[in-house]
């Protein structure tokens, strides 16, 4: 085997996050999962719940920075170069994006729109 | 000799492959090739040879792991006396009070792999002309193929006056010892921090594991003195012991330029010769004579050299710069015995220019062990190793240089475009801490 192979990718991730790799894998695959459903149960997005879930992305994004600067023992002010900042913007894109898709499935599904609650 | 910096199957990567290969396996591994693949053969070859590895630490225990992917039937066995295993790229990382002592121990019997056995006892005697291996227990082992990976000797009874039970202590440190001396260490430059004083740094002659290391101490140091603002009443000396702070040219210029930014005072050809724990006094061999520096913090870095039954056997170079400490006489890019064609030396013993680190042994153990199946198959493999190794030489708390380079120096970038070699990174810091132990491990277990 003499090309890239997605095992070591696997491997990696599997030593240095343990059990959790596969618990965060079923939280994103439900959670994507639920989140088609909502669109096909509701036919398309909510935009006021949508702002809101966007509300609570914008937040989650901050919590992804704050968790990566602690588990890699990091400060604010460390940041030295392009590709630090684009590390920045990815970890900080995934949480918002990650916390926006998650906060508006469960809002969803917690909460469905009335007008598909009362039937019409 | 010269030297292919681009053999036959180590075809540079291009583009988005070469950055995904850099990715997959980060700078432990880095671009230089793509023969670190994991041992996952098609069809494991059968045979009935013996194979014994010397040695159960980091490219010991690769060897293994690939050795029995690769085969089916053989019989590996891994001598090593140390039931624990650790991870010495953290010891750093310990020393800066970054990480706990328990970051990098663990045990070496969970990295062994099924069907191959492991004697936790010290190999005493090595024979190649009888082909075999003796344990301090007189058990002899004999072999067809013999993978040499002891890895070395710290030499601290070369510094007259160190006792290494007073690392810790009196501002006496030392990373290399051990975890439990790298934390010491890091008490003794948690208390300079915040006295400050003279600090000295430094590294021996001769090859060493890791020579960046004692250049990142030096920096992990200057940053906990400036957090705490009392840099202005440290004085931190780096004494090279040669010329160059660095065996990379391009390196050591980048590394003279920090230390110059960082306000670190920088001795050429100083070796440290003796030291009084007591007088906090270290003496150095100078070309201008001796020279005694008192000091208030000194990281002593000892001189290295092969184990003894490596050193007492017929292994070793018998000429030229690697003769004097015992390395392994094998060929630099396919890690075989240059007399002994059934005996392979992989890791710290290597007698090869160049880097004695993790990033070396996940190059340097799948090539020798191609070389090894290829012997077994009857069909010799042409893989080689070109050299590479690398560092993420830590500036400053938070961030790191990310330096690959190969044999002829040059630089290699497993993120060419993304991370530059010479450029203090954020993202660099982060592999370091995150990405290289769990990279580490997976290697251990022949899955990186």
């Amino acid at each position: 085997m003499k090309e890239l192979d997605p095992m070591v990718f696997l491997a990696v991730f599997q030593e240095m996050l343990g059990p959790m790799l596969w618990v965060m894998l079923l939280v994103a695959v439900l959670g994507l999962l639920a989140f088609v459903a909502l669109l096909v149960r509701e036919r398309g997005l909510v935009s006021r719940r949508l702002v809101q879930s966007e509300l609570l992305g914008l937040l989650g994004g901050v919590v992804a920075l704050v968790v990566m600067a602690r588990v890699s023992s990091s400060g604010f002010t460390d940041a030295g170069g392009p590709a630090d900042w684009f590390l920045i913007l990815l970890v900080y894109g995934v949480g918002a994006v990650a916390t926006t898709i998650l906060a508006y499935t469960v809002l969803g599904w917690w909460r469905p729109r009335r007008g598909l609650a009362a039937g019409t | 000799m010269t030297i292919d910096a681009t053999p036959r199957n180590i075809a540079p990567l291009t583009g988005r492959r070469r950055l995904l290969a850099g990715l997959g396996a980060l700078p432990l591994v880095g671009a230089a090739g793509a023969t670190a693949m994991p041992a996952r053969a098609a069809e494991p070859a059968r045979t009935q040879a013996r194979i014994v590895i010397a040695g159960g630490g980091a490219a010991g225990l690769t060897a293994a792991s690939r050795l029995a992917a690769l085969l089916d039937g053989a019989h590996i066995t891994v001598i090593d006396g140390r039931k624990a295993h650790y991870y010495q790229p953290g010891f750093t990382l310990i020393a800066a009070g970054v990480k706990p002592q328990g970051y990098v121990i663990s045990s070496t019997s969970e990295y062994i792999p099924k069907g191959v056995e492991l004697i936790a006892e010290k190999v005493a005697e090595i024979d190649p002309e009888g082909k075999a291996v003796v344990t301090d227990s007189g058990k002899r082992l004999a072999y067809d193929f013999l993978i040499l990976a002891t890895g070395l000797e710290l030499n601290y009874g070369a510094i007259e006056g160190m006792d290494t039970t007073r690392i810790g202590t009196n501002g006496l440190g030392s990373i290399y010892h051990s975890p439990q001396a790298a934390a010491a260490t890091w008490q003794a430059l948690n208390q300079f921090a915040d006295t400050g004083g003279v600090g000295l740094f430094g590294r021996p002659l001769g090859e060493m594991k890791c020579a960046g290391a004692p250049l990142k101490y030096t920096f992990i140091s200057d940053d906990h003195l400036r957090r705490r603002g009392n840099r202005g009443k440290a004085e931190l000396m780096y004494m090279a012991q040669s010329k160059s702070l660095f065996g990379v040219p391009i390196v050591a210029e980048k590394v003279r330029m920090l230390f110059q930014d960082r306000g670190v005072k920088v001795h050429h050809e100083h070796v440290l010769q003796s030291i009084d724990p007591d007088r906090r006094i270290a003496i150095y061999k100078t070309p201008a004579g001796t020279l005694e520096q008192g000091y208030d913090f000194i990281n002593v870095v000892p001189p290295m050299r092969a184990p003894e039954v490596v050193r007492n056997s017929p292994l070793p170079w018998t000429e030229g710069p690697w003769a004097a400490d015992g390395w392994a006489e094998v060929d630099r890019q396919t890690l075989r015995h240059k007399r002994y064609p059934e005996v392979f030396a992989v890791g710290d013993i290597a007698g090869v220019p160049k880097g004695k680190t993790a990033a070396s042994v996940k190059w340097q153990v799948p090539v020798a062990v191609s070389h090894l199946v290829g012997d077994i198959t009857g069909k010799p493999s042409a893989d080689m190793y070109n050299g590479y190794t690398s560092c993420p030489l830590i500036t400053r708390l938070g961030r790191a240089m990310l330096i690959e380079f190969d044999y002829q120096d040059n630089l290699v970038m497993s993120f060419p475009g993304v991370i530059a070699p010479l450029e203090e990174l954020w993202i660099s810091w982060v592999m370091k801490t995150m990405a290289l132990k769990p990279t580490y491990i997976s290697m251990l277990r022949g899955r990186a």
